[in-house]
Order: C-alpha cells, then structure tokens, then sequence
C-alpha cells in the first residue's frame, strides 16, 4: 500500500513539476559551450570534437568574411528553425524549443562578438 | 498554491525512502554507497547549464523505464564506454591539430560488478521508475526497415549521424553511441526521448528534431537493426 502510494505521489508530482518548471535564462557563453561547442568547436572554427564524419562542415564562426554576409536575423532563423530554414544544412539541428527567444538573441550577439564583424542587414 | 507546492516538494525529497523500502534492498544498498557519487538516483533532472556539466554519469532515477534489464545485467559485469565523449563532451575535449579531440586522460572507466552484484542492482534499478507519465507504454511496434534507409535518414535526412556514433568508429562523439541502442534501451523510452529530450532532460544538448510519429518508430526499427547486427 505504501509503495503504491508513494508511486502514485512520484507520477503527480513529476507531472506538476514538470508542468510548472520554467528554465531560467543561461548565458550566452555557456549556451555556446553546451549546445554549439560539438559541431562549431571550442574556439568556434568550425572544428568540433563531431566533425570526423560530417558530410558539411560546421560554420566557422570567427571567419568574419563569412558570418557578415548572414543578417542577424538569418541566424536567429538557423538557430531557430535549423539549417534548413535558410537552405543550410540539416546537420544544423533546430534549437526552437529548447531554447527561448531571448537566449537565441543572446547568442547572435555572441556569435557577432566570435567574429568581430557586424551582419548584412 | 506556495504552500500546496512546499508539501509536494517535502513528498517528492521523502520519496526515495518509500521506494526504497519495498525491497532490492541489497541492490539498493550498493546503489547508495557506490554509485550515487557519479549518479543521481533521486531526481529530478538538472534544469540548469552548470547541472549538466557537473554529471559524472547518467541519471538512474528513471532506469527502470530506461534500460533493459538484460542489457544492464550484462554490461555492469563487462562495462564499455558507451558516450565516447563522456556525460558532457565539453569536460572531455581539447584543441587538436585538425579541430577538436577527446581528452581521453579525462575519461574514467566504470567499475566492474561480479555476477551477483549486477543482478541485485539491476534489480533495483529496474524499480527506479520516474517519469513513467512520459511514456506510452506498447507505444513501439515491432516492424522493419533496411539499414540503407535507416541510414538514410539517421544521416542524410535528419542529421543524427552528427553527434552519435552509428558502429564504433563512425559518426559523432558527443552523444551517445546508437549501435548497442537497440538492446541497451526499451523501444517505449526511445520513442518518448526522441520526441522530446528536454521533457526527460530540460539542459541535454540534444535539440528537438519535432520528429513525427511515424518516423519515431523508424528509428527504433534501424536501432533494434543496427543493435542486431552488431552482435553478429
């Protein structure tokens, strides 16, 4: 009886938990070291640790030739909605979701300060 | 309502207790002095960045729903590395000369279990069982598709191939290998993970693809093939 409702406490309170929980807003730093680093790499060259069998290489994101041909707006897009939305790579996931709107922001900016250049608007 | 959630919260930090008091008491004993260091066995899940950095190993709170028992029973006697990259890949890299690399002086072994340790653990770890709400149990069905398509669209069509390994030695590091899946993890779980990582796991840096049903079970059908053939 007692294992039956503790099971049951467990099932409720993990969905009132899980309905409640509202993520606080990370920085853009560590956003980049926990979601970008694999692919773009520790310094954002494009050569993450995932790499080896990739059939298109990763943005590199301090090449400000590159990163200032994309507006900031298309790369709140790709970061959003994945490569794809801007006819990039599928490899390049969807972040929307899993990131907030205000985080996605945040990262723009950090990738303008990677590569030191300002977007084509 | 601050009060209503302070009692829950009281309730879900007295759970692990109740649980544990309905039996695998030897399991759960070995659990508590040597595994929870690197494991957490009481949940919930890191909803902060630093939480997930700070991870050793992974959640065991939920292996019940997670692991196949046989898979657990086995690899807790003979454990190999499953994340090539560890818990959080971030720890475990350093700069190479052509990119990125495994920092493998970072990476630890796990320990070996005798036989009668591994039963009496995975015994109680198959008790662990939050996040069962997740899970549409007999949601899987059996069916097949050709390790051509499958890899089809683990790489070319969804991009998976990027951050998991599809045999040793191919594809990305910092996710955890997918060939043993098959065997490792019940198709039920597979299915609500891929549907939503974050639901399970609120900082995993695994995105959202927004697969559809249909596809989910797909990828549990190239997992269950891919898991098959490796054994051979």
């Amino acid at each position: 009886m007692k294992v039956m409702l503790s099971r049951v406490m467990m099932v409720l309170l993990t969905c009132f938990l899980s309905s409640t929980q509202v993520l606080a807003a990370e920085k853009a730093e560590d956003l980049y070291k926990n979601y970008c680093w694999q692919c773009h790499g520790m310094t954002g060259n494009g050569n993450g640790v995932n790499v080896r069998d990739m059939s298109v290489q990763p943005r590199d994101h301090t090449d400000a030739k590159e990163m200032s041909a994309r507006s900031d707006d298309e790369i709140f897009k790709a970061i959003k909605e994945g490569g794809q939305a801007i006819s990039k790579s599928v490899l390049m996931p969807p972040w929307g979701g899993v990131l907030s709107d205000d985080e996605i922001h945040s990262l723009v900016k950090y990738l303008r300060h990677l590569c030191q250049c300002s977007g084509n608007q | 309502m601050e009060h209503c959630q302070r009692y829950l919260l009281c309730w879900l930090l007295l759970l692990p207790v109740a649980v544990n008091a309905s039996g695998n008491d030897a399991g759960m004993a070995l659990l508590q002095k040597d595994c929870s260091g690197c494991h957490d066995l009481t949940g919930p899940a890191p909803t902060t960045i630093a939480g997930v950095w700070q991870r050793q190993g992974p959640d065991l709170f939920y292996a019940g729903n997670k692991y196949k028992p046989a898979w657990l029973k086995t690899w807790l006697q003979k454990p190999v590395r499953i994340r090539p990259a560890g818990m959080y890949y971030g720890r475990h890299i350093k700069e190479g000369a052509d990119g990125d690399v495994i920092d493998s002086t970072t990476l630890k072994p796990h320990p070996r279990l005798n036989g009668e340790q591994a039963k009496a653990v995975t015994e109680a770890l198959m008790s662990l069982r939050a996040g069962s709400h997740l899970i549409n149990e007999g949601e899987y069905k059996p069916g097949k598709i050709s390790m051509a398509m499958g890899e089809l669209m683990f790489d070319k069509f969804r991009g998976c191939l990027a951050c998991h390994e599809i045999e040793e030695g191919y594809g990305g590091l910092s996710g955890p290998e997918v060939y043993s899946a098959g065997n490792r993890l019940q198709e039920d779980f597979m299915i609500s993970y891929m549907r939503d990582p974050q639901a399970w796991d609120p900082r995993i840096f695994m995105p959202n693809k927004h697969l559809k049903d249909r596809d989910l079970q797909k990828f549990v059908h190239f997992f269950r093939a891919l898991a098959a053939e490796n054994e051979q």
